[in-house]
Protein backbone atom coordinates (compact mmCIF):
# COMPACT_ATOMS: atom_id res chain seq x y z
CA UNK A 1 0.00 0.00 0.00
CA UNK A 2 0.87 3.52 -1.48
CA UNK A 3 2.20 5.53 2.27
CA UNK A 4 1.33 8.88 2.60
CA UNK A 5 3.33 11.44 5.02
CA UNK A 6 1.09 13.34 6.71
CA UNK A 7 2.98 16.35 8.15
CA UNK A 8 0.84 15.66 11.63
CA UNK A 9 0.33 11.96 11.61
CA UNK A 10 3.58 10.62 9.98
CA UNK A 11 3.19 8.27 7.46
CA UNK A 12 -0.14 6.64 7.03
CA UNK A 13 -2.59 4.57 4.41
CA UNK A 14 -3.32 6.22 1.06
CA UNK A 15 -6.76 5.51 1.85
CA UNK A 16 -7.07 7.83 4.39
CA UNK A 17 -6.34 10.75 2.34
CA UNK A 18 -8.03 12.54 -0.49
CA UNK A 19 -6.53 14.74 -3.24
CA UNK A 20 -7.26 18.37 -3.80
CA UNK A 21 -5.74 19.17 -6.73
CA UNK A 22 -2.87 21.62 -7.80
CA UNK A 23 -1.63 23.52 -4.29
CA UNK A 24 -0.25 26.87 -5.05
CA UNK A 25 -2.84 28.49 -7.21
CA UNK A 26 -3.92 31.66 -5.40
CA UNK A 27 -7.04 33.36 -5.90
CA UNK A 28 -7.20 36.84 -7.88
CA UNK A 29 -8.21 39.04 -5.33
CA UNK A 30 -10.06 40.64 -7.30
CA UNK A 31 -12.29 38.68 -9.17
CA UNK A 32 -14.72 41.20 -10.45
CA UNK A 33 -12.06 43.32 -12.31
CA UNK A 34 -10.86 39.76 -14.34
CA UNK A 35 -11.21 39.10 -17.92
CA UNK A 36 -13.56 36.21 -18.75
CA UNK A 37 -9.97 34.67 -20.37
CA UNK A 38 -8.31 34.99 -17.11
CA UNK A 39 -10.96 33.76 -14.56
CA UNK A 40 -11.37 31.24 -16.84
CA UNK A 41 -7.19 30.74 -16.61
CA UNK A 42 -7.47 30.49 -12.72
CA UNK A 43 -10.86 28.51 -12.69
CA UNK A 44 -9.55 25.42 -15.32
CA UNK A 45 -6.33 25.30 -16.50
CA UNK A 46 -3.55 23.45 -14.37
CA UNK A 47 -0.45 22.60 -15.15
CA UNK A 48 0.12 18.35 -16.37
CA UNK A 49 3.65 18.22 -15.46
CA UNK A 50 5.47 15.14 -16.32
CA UNK A 51 7.14 14.52 -12.54
CA UNK A 52 7.08 16.63 -9.68
CA UNK A 53 3.80 17.68 -9.18
CA UNK A 54 2.61 20.30 -5.87
CA UNK A 55 -0.62 18.87 -4.65
CA UNK A 56 -3.12 19.70 -2.09
CA UNK A 57 -4.21 16.63 -0.06
CA UNK A 58 -6.71 16.10 2.77
CA UNK A 59 -6.18 13.58 5.67
CA UNK A 60 -10.14 12.96 5.37
CA UNK A 61 -10.08 9.87 7.92
CA UNK A 62 -7.10 10.70 10.20
CA UNK A 63 -6.02 14.22 11.27
CA UNK A 64 -8.42 16.10 9.02
CA UNK A 65 -6.02 18.57 8.23
CA UNK A 66 -5.45 20.26 4.57
CA UNK A 67 -1.65 19.95 4.08
CA UNK A 68 0.76 20.36 0.68
CA UNK A 69 2.67 17.35 -0.81
CA UNK A 70 4.69 16.66 -3.98
CA UNK A 71 4.52 13.58 -5.94
CA UNK A 72 6.15 12.46 -8.97
CA UNK A 73 3.51 11.93 -11.07
CA UNK A 74 5.47 9.09 -13.05
CA UNK A 75 6.64 6.75 -10.19
CA UNK A 76 4.00 8.29 -7.54
CA UNK A 77 6.49 8.68 -4.97
CA UNK A 78 5.74 11.19 -2.80
CA UNK A 79 9.02 13.13 -2.13
CA UNK A 80 8.04 15.99 0.07
CA UNK A 81 5.10 17.25 2.53
CA UNK A 82 4.58 20.43 4.15
CA UNK A 83 1.37 22.01 5.84
CA UNK A 84 -0.66 24.86 4.81
CA UNK A 85 1.57 27.97 4.02
CA UNK A 86 4.34 26.93 3.84
CA UNK A 87 6.94 27.36 1.01
CA UNK A 88 7.00 24.82 -1.53
CA UNK A 89 10.36 22.67 -0.32
CA UNK A 90 11.92 22.65 -4.10
CA UNK A 91 10.59 26.61 -4.60
CA UNK A 92 12.29 27.62 -8.22
CA UNK A 93 12.37 24.33 -9.71
CA UNK A 94 9.02 24.04 -10.47
CA UNK A 95 8.54 22.71 -14.32
CA UNK A 96 11.53 20.67 -14.70
CA UNK B 1 -44.43 8.86 33.21
CA UNK B 2 -40.72 8.59 33.39
CA UNK B 3 -39.30 11.60 35.88
CA UNK B 4 -36.65 12.15 33.36
CA UNK B 5 -38.76 13.68 31.21
CA UNK B 6 -36.06 16.11 28.95
CA UNK B 7 -32.87 13.92 29.22
CA UNK B 8 -32.30 12.46 26.35
CA UNK B 9 -31.82 8.74 26.03
CA UNK B 10 -31.23 6.45 23.99
CA UNK B 11 -30.64 2.82 23.84
CA UNK B 12 -27.65 0.83 23.22
CA UNK B 13 -26.97 -0.16 19.65
CA UNK B 14 -25.58 -3.41 20.71
CA UNK B 15 -25.76 -5.23 23.87
CA UNK B 16 -22.54 -4.20 26.33
CA UNK B 17 -20.18 -6.92 27.41
CA UNK B 18 -17.15 -7.48 29.54
CA UNK B 19 -13.84 -8.23 27.38
CA UNK B 20 -12.52 -11.88 28.60
CA UNK B 21 -8.83 -11.40 28.13
CA UNK B 22 -8.24 -15.46 28.79
CA UNK B 23 -9.36 -16.02 24.73
CA UNK B 24 -7.97 -15.34 21.90
CA UNK B 25 -9.86 -12.49 20.92
CA UNK B 26 -12.70 -11.16 22.69
CA UNK B 27 -15.39 -8.61 20.78
CA UNK B 28 -17.14 -6.63 23.30
CA UNK B 29 -20.01 -3.93 22.95
CA UNK B 30 -18.94 -1.27 26.00
CA UNK B 31 -21.22 0.30 27.63
CA UNK B 32 -23.04 4.00 27.25
CA UNK B 33 -20.26 6.94 27.69
CA UNK B 34 -20.77 10.56 27.63
CA UNK B 35 -18.52 11.99 25.09
CA UNK B 36 -17.80 15.38 23.13
CA UNK B 37 -15.83 16.42 20.48
CA UNK B 38 -13.20 19.67 21.59
CA UNK B 39 -11.79 22.24 19.03
CA UNK B 40 -9.57 24.10 20.39
CA UNK B 41 -6.38 25.99 18.79
CA UNK B 42 -3.44 23.94 19.88
CA UNK B 43 -2.08 27.28 21.18
CA UNK B 44 -4.85 27.50 23.93
CA UNK B 45 -4.72 23.79 24.73
CA UNK B 46 -0.76 24.24 25.65
CA UNK B 47 -2.05 27.19 27.44
CA UNK B 48 -4.82 25.43 29.79
CA UNK B 49 -2.97 22.36 29.65
CA UNK B 50 -6.43 20.70 30.82
CA UNK B 51 -10.10 20.95 30.66
CA UNK B 52 -12.55 19.48 33.09
CA UNK B 53 -9.96 16.70 34.36
CA UNK B 54 -9.30 15.83 30.53
CA UNK B 55 -5.72 16.61 29.63
CA UNK B 56 -5.08 18.30 26.83
CA UNK B 57 -1.34 18.26 26.74
CA UNK B 58 -0.64 15.26 24.72
CA UNK B 59 0.90 14.90 21.35
CA UNK B 60 -1.47 14.37 18.41
CA UNK B 61 -2.85 10.79 17.87
CA UNK B 62 -2.22 10.17 21.78
CA UNK B 63 -4.70 8.83 24.36
CA UNK B 64 -4.06 10.27 28.13
CA UNK B 65 -6.03 8.13 30.52
CA UNK B 66 -7.04 9.37 34.29
CA UNK B 67 -9.57 7.26 36.25
CA UNK B 68 -12.44 6.66 34.43
CA UNK B 69 -12.11 8.97 31.28
CA UNK B 70 -9.81 9.06 28.00
CA UNK B 71 -8.98 11.98 26.05
CA UNK B 72 -8.03 11.36 23.23
CA UNK B 73 -6.02 13.76 20.36
CA UNK B 74 -7.37 13.03 17.05
CA UNK B 75 -5.96 16.03 15.36
CA UNK B 76 -3.73 19.11 15.89
CA UNK B 77 -6.99 21.00 17.52
CA UNK B 78 -9.43 18.02 18.01
CA UNK B 79 -9.86 16.06 20.72
CA UNK B 80 -12.33 13.07 21.79
CA UNK B 81 -13.16 13.64 25.28
CA UNK B 82 -14.95 10.33 27.01
CA UNK B 83 -16.25 10.04 30.48
CA UNK B 84 -18.19 8.04 32.56
CA UNK B 85 -22.11 8.17 31.16
CA UNK B 86 -23.60 9.69 34.57
CA UNK B 87 -20.96 12.68 35.21
CA UNK B 88 -22.19 13.59 31.27
CA UNK B 89 -23.23 17.14 32.34
CA UNK B 90 -21.19 17.72 35.04
CA UNK B 91 -17.81 17.08 32.80
CA UNK B 92 -19.15 19.44 30.11
CA UNK B 93 -19.80 22.36 32.60
CA UNK B 94 -16.67 21.49 33.99
CA UNK B 95 -15.10 21.73 30.61
CA UNK B 96 -16.51 25.44 30.23
CA UNK B 97 -15.40 26.61 32.92
CA UNK B 98 -11.68 25.66 32.78
CA UNK B 99 -12.09 27.24 28.97
CA UNK B 100 -14.02 30.14 29.42
CA UNK B 101 -12.94 33.28 27.83
CA UNK B 102 -10.99 31.25 25.10
CA UNK B 103 -12.41 30.43 21.50
CA UNK B 104 -13.27 26.87 21.80
CA UNK B 105 -16.20 24.62 19.90
CA UNK B 106 -17.79 21.81 22.92
CA UNK B 107 -20.15 19.26 21.25
CA UNK B 108 -21.85 16.28 23.27
CA UNK B 109 -21.31 13.24 20.88
CA UNK B 110 -22.32 10.84 23.44
CA UNK B 111 -25.31 9.32 21.68
CA UNK B 112 -23.37 9.69 17.73
CA UNK B 113 -21.19 6.90 19.01
CA UNK B 114 -21.08 2.86 19.83
CA UNK B 115 -17.48 1.71 21.31
CA UNK B 116 -16.67 -2.08 20.92
CA UNK B 117 -13.52 -3.30 22.99
CA UNK B 118 -11.43 -5.76 21.16
CA UNK B 119 -9.55 -7.44 23.51
CA UNK B 120 -7.04 -10.67 23.64
CA UNK B 121 -3.67 -11.93 22.50
CA UNK B 122 -5.10 -11.94 18.42
CA UNK B 123 -6.93 -8.58 19.27
CA UNK B 124 -4.51 -7.16 16.91
CA UNK B 125 -4.55 -9.66 13.69
CA UNK B 126 -8.33 -9.26 13.95
CA UNK B 127 -8.15 -5.19 13.93
CA UNK B 128 -5.68 -5.26 10.83
CA UNK B 129 -8.06 -7.38 9.16
CA UNK B 130 -9.63 -4.48 8.59
CA UNK B 131 -7.53 -1.39 9.62
CA UNK B 132 -4.27 -0.94 7.46
CA UNK B 133 -2.22 0.59 10.19
CA UNK B 134 0.78 -0.76 11.85
CA UNK B 135 -0.62 -1.52 15.73
CA UNK B 136 2.70 -3.16 16.54
CA UNK B 137 3.96 -1.97 20.24
CA UNK B 138 6.83 0.21 18.02
CA UNK B 139 3.88 1.80 16.04
CA UNK B 140 1.03 2.12 17.80
CA UNK B 141 2.09 2.08 21.97
CA UNK B 142 -0.34 1.98 24.45
CA UNK B 143 -1.76 5.77 24.97
CA UNK B 144 -2.47 5.98 21.49
CA UNK B 145 -5.62 6.93 19.51
CA UNK B 146 -6.23 7.98 15.75
CA UNK B 147 -9.14 8.21 13.12
CA UNK B 148 -8.64 5.68 10.80
CA UNK B 149 -10.93 3.32 8.30
CA UNK B 150 -11.85 -0.36 9.52
CA UNK B 151 -13.41 -1.61 6.16
CA UNK B 152 -15.32 0.88 4.79
CA UNK B 153 -16.54 2.63 7.96
CA UNK B 154 -14.38 5.40 9.95
CA UNK B 155 -13.54 4.39 13.06
CA UNK B 156 -11.37 6.16 16.44
CA UNK B 157 -9.29 3.35 17.54
CA UNK B 158 -7.72 3.67 21.28
CA UNK B 159 -5.58 1.82 23.03
CA UNK B 160 -5.90 3.53 26.69
CA UNK B 161 -3.42 0.95 28.56
CA UNK B 162 -0.76 -1.77 27.95
CA UNK B 163 -2.74 -4.45 27.57
CA UNK B 164 -4.02 -5.85 24.87
CA UNK B 165 -7.73 -4.13 24.61
CA UNK B 166 -8.18 -1.95 21.57
CA UNK B 167 -11.25 0.46 22.21
CA UNK B 168 -13.08 0.68 18.49
CA UNK B 169 -15.05 4.05 18.37
CA UNK B 170 -17.52 4.15 15.16
CA UNK B 171 -20.73 6.20 14.47
CA UNK B 172 -23.88 4.43 15.66
CA UNK B 173 -25.30 3.83 12.28
CA UNK B 174 -21.93 1.84 11.67
CA UNK B 175 -21.79 0.02 14.63
CA UNK B 176 -23.53 -3.37 13.43
CA UNK B 177 -21.67 -3.52 10.45
CA UNK B 178 -18.27 -2.85 12.55
CA UNK B 179 -19.33 -5.37 15.19
CA UNK B 180 -19.91 -7.92 12.23
CA UNK B 181 -16.67 -7.27 10.12
CA UNK B 182 -14.95 -8.16 13.69
CA UNK B 183 -16.76 -10.77 14.62
CA UNK B 184 -16.41 -12.67 11.05
CA UNK B 185 -12.39 -11.70 11.28
CA UNK B 186 -12.42 -12.98 14.88
CA UNK B 187 -13.64 -16.86 13.35
CA UNK B 188 -10.26 -17.58 12.09
CA UNK B 189 -8.93 -17.93 16.11
CA UNK B 190 -11.35 -19.72 16.89
CA UNK B 191 -14.57 -19.76 19.22
CA UNK B 192 -14.84 -16.77 21.21
CA UNK B 193 -16.83 -15.64 23.93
Amino acid sequence: MLLVNCPYCGARPEIEFRCGGEAHIARPVQPSALDDEAWAEHLYFRTNPKGTHAERWLHVHGCGRWFNALRDTVSDAFTASYTMGEQRPDAGKEGE
Amino acid sequence: MRETLGVAWRDLVLPAKVPDLEVPTSIAAMGACARFSLRLPSAQARAVDQAGGFALSGGVNSAITSGGSISARLGPDEWLLIGPEEQGDALSQAIEVDLDGRFFSLVDVSHRNAAIAVAGREARAVLNAGIALDLDDAAFPPGSATRTLLGKAEIVLIRPGAECVYWVECWRSFAAYVHGFLMEAAREFGPHR
